[in-house]
C-alpha cells in the first residue's frame, strides 16, 4: 500500500523538494526520509487521509532544516541579508505545492541531462520519475543492482559536480534538452520492445514505463510536436506487443503478425497523437516515424499496406535524421514498394556501412530480400550470419528457422 | 497493468439527471490530475439503463430484453481504463475520487497471454 503511495508521489515530491534545496540527491533522501517516517507510522496511526500532502509536509519539515543550517554555515561567510533569505526560502517552500508541473518537467529535464551518460540518464530516470527501485530497474534491464545503483550514485554526483540548474530549458537550449528527455524515453521503451539481450523478446513492463512518461510529458509540454510524435510512435508501437510473440515465446514479424490481436486501443490514441503532432507543423523524425508505424496500423491486411507512402516518408525521414539504419528500413520500404530487387540495391549498397557492420538486422533483411529472388542459398548464408549477430535468444532461434527454411525451398526447387 | 473501474453509482446510474454542476467541476479536476499522472487510457460515462438492452444466451436461443435493469446497485453508471503497476496503486488513486456515494469496482484486465 504504502509502496503505491510513494509510486504515486513520489516523482511530485522529489521534483518540489529539489526545486528548494537545489539538487536531485539531497531532495531525493529527503523524499525518502518522509517514506521511512511513513512506514513507521502509518501502519500504526494509518495511513493519514491525504498521504501525498502527510508525505510533502514531512519531507517539507526536513527541507526547512535543511535550508536553515546550510544558510547558518554560509551565515559565517556573509552576514548580510539573512532574514530577507530567510523568508523567501518559507515562500518558496509554500509554493512547493502549487508549481508542481513545472516542477515536475524541471526534474524530467534535470534526470536527462545530457551531461550524464545514456544508461546514467535512463536509470536516474526511472528512479525519480518512474518511482522504480533500484531493483525494478536493474530487473529491467537484466543488469546486477549494484551496477544500477552505482549508476544512479554517480548521476547524482555528476549533476552536482556540474552544477546542472533545476530548470525548465528556454531559448536555443530547449531543443537540445528536449531531444534528450526524448531519447531517455525511447531508449526505455525500446529495450522493452525488443530486448538486446536475454530470453525473452519483449519485456511489456518497461513499454509500460516508456509510455507513462511520455503521457506525462505530453500533459507538461502539449505544444511540443516532437512530445507528441513519440508519443505516438509509442503508443502504435505498443499496440502490437501481444501479436509480436508466438505461443512459445518466439518473434512473429509484423507482416506475419495476426492484426485483430493488434490493441486498437493504443492504435487510436497512437493515431489521436500523431495527429496532435502533425497540427503543430511539419513533422520531425519521431513525427514522421509515427507516422510511419501508422501506415501499419491503418492497413487491416499486411497487403493494403500503402508502401508507396511508408517510402515517401523516409525519404522525408533521411532528409532530417540521415542513418544507415533509416536508410535500411527505407530499403525494406522500397523493397515492398517498387520489388525486392530495388530494394536488395540499396541493401547491397549499405553492407560496407561501418555503423552496420554487425547490425544483425542488416543480414536479416538482405536475407529476405534475397529469398524473395529466388537466391535460396545467398538467403540462408544471411539469415545464418544474422543469427550469429544477435544476443537474443528467441530471435536467433527465429533467425535459424528462416535460414532452415531457405534450405527446404532449395531441396523443394 | 490495465485495470477497469466500474462505477457503480446506485441511484445515480439511474437518473437521467446529471451531476450538479459542482459534482462534474471535482470529478473533472480529479480526472485532469490522473490524465497528468499518465493513468488513464479511456474513461466514459454511460446512459441510464432505461435505454440499454440484453440479450440472453440459452443454448441456440437469445432473447432480448429492455431496461430498465433491476438490480440498481450493481448496474455500472461508468468506466475508466486505467494504467497502472499495481492493484494497489489503483486502489490509492481511486481513494481519492471526489464520490460521496456508490461502489465503485476495480478489475485487472487479462493482458500478453502467453507470455
Amino acid at each position: 500500500m504504502i509502496e503505491a503511495i510513494w509510486r504515486i508521489e513520489s516523482a511530485r515530491l522529489i521534483a518540489g523538494l529539489t526545486r528548494v534545496v537545489g539538487d536531485i540527491g539531497t531532495a531525493e533522501e529527503l523524499a525518502q526520509d518522509a517514506l521511512v517516517a511513513a512506514l513507521e507510522q502509518w501502519p500504526a496511526q494509518g495511513v493519514p487521509e491525504r498521504p501525498g500532502a502527510w508525505l510533502m509536509g514531512t519531507a517539507k519539515h526536513r527541507a526547512i532544516d535543511l535550508v536553515r543550517r546550510r544558510k547558518t554555515l554560509e551565515r559565517k561567510h556573509e552576514e548580510i541579508g539573512r532574514d530577507l533569505e530567510r523568508d523567501q526560502d518559507s515562500l518558496e517552500l509554500d509554493a512547493i505545492e502549487e508549481e508542481v508541473g513545472d516542477d515536475l518537467l524541471g526534474l524530467i529535464f534535470t534526470a536527462c541531462h545530457p551531461v550524464l551518460s545514456k544508461d546514467a540518464r535512463v536509470a536516474i530516470t526511472l528512479r525519480v520519475v518512474g518511482g522504480l527501485t533500484t531493483e525494478e530497474i536493474a530487473r529491467g534491464f537484466l543488469v546486477p543492482v549494484s551496477t544500477v545503483a552505482q549508476r544512479i550514485v554517480r548521476a547524482k554526483r555528476t549533476l552536482a559536480e556540474a552544477h546542472v540548474r533545476f530548470e525548465v530549458p528556454a531559448g536555443a537550449d530547449r531543443d537540445a534538452r528536449l531531444a534528450s528527455v526524448l531519447e531517455v524515453i525511447y531508449l526505455i521503451f525500446n529495450e522493452g520492445y525488443s530486448a538486446t539481450a536475454g530470453e525473452y523478446w519483449v519485456r511489456p513492463a518497461l513499454c509500460e514505463e516508456a509510455l507513462r512518461l511520455g503521457r506525462i510529458l505530453a500533459e507538461l509540454t502539449p505544444t511540443e510536436p516532437e512530445v507528441h510524435g513519440l508519443v505516438g510512435l509509442m503508443e502504435i508501437q505498443a499496440s502490437r506487443l501481444g501479436a509480436r510473440v508466438g505461443p512459445s515465446g518466439e518473434p512473429i514479424l509484423l507482416l506475419d503478425q495476426d492484426r485483430a490481436r493488434w490493441d486498437r486501443l493504443l492504435i487510436r490514441r497512437g493515431l489521436a497523437a500523431l495527429g496532435r503532432a502533425e497540427r503543430l507543423g511539419a513533422l520531425r523524425p519521431y513525427g514522421l516515424q509515427a507516422a510511419i508505424a501508422a501506415c501499419h496500423a491503418r492497413a487491416t491486411t499486411a497487403e493494403e499496406t500503402d508502401w508507396a507512402r511508408m517510402v515517401g516518408l523516409y525519404d522525408a525521414l533521411v532528409q532530417l535524421a540521415p542513418s544507415p539504419v533509416v536508410e535500411l528500413n527505407r530499403a525494406v520500404a522500397v523493397g515492398m514498394a517498387f520489388g525486392p530487387a530495388s530494394g536488395l540495391d540499396l541493401v547491397d549498397a549499405l553492407v560496407n556501412e561501418p555503423a552496420l557492420k554487425s547490425y544483425h538486422l542488416l543480414s536479416a533483411v538482405r536475407g529476405d530480400l534475397l529469398r524473395k529472388l529466388g537466391r535460396s542459398e545467398e538467403a540462408r548464408v544471411e539469415f545464418e550470419r544474422a543469427a550469429s549477430l544477435t544476443e537474443n535468444v528467441r530471435e536467433r532461434d527465429l533467425l535459424h528457422r528462416r535460414a532452415a527454411e531457405c534450405v527446404a525451398e532449395r531441396m523443394a526447387g | 497493468m490495465r485495470v477497469l473501474i466500474l462505477a457503480k453509482e446506485g441511484n445515480q446510474s439511474e437518473a437521467a439527471t446529471p451531476p450538479t454542476p459542482d459534482a462534474m467541476a471535482e470529478y473533472q479536476k480529479f480526472n485532469e490530475e490522473l490524465v497528468k499522472a499518465g493513468v488513464v487510457l479511456e474513461a466514459g460515462r454511460l446512459h441510464p439503463s432505461s435505454q440499454g438492452k440484453r440479450v440472453r444466451f440459452d443454448g441456440k436461443k437469445r432473447t432480448v430484453i429492455d431496461g430498465p435493469f433491476a438490480e440498481t446497485k450493481e448496474l455500472v453508471a461508468g468506466y475508466w481504463l486505467w494504467q497502472v503497476r499495481s492493484v494497489d496503486e489503483a486502489l490509492e488513486w481511486l481513494k481519492r475520487a471526489p464520490y460521496d456515494g456508490g461502489t465503485f469496482e476495480i478489475r485487472e484486465v487479462v493482458e500478453y497471454e502467453g507470455m
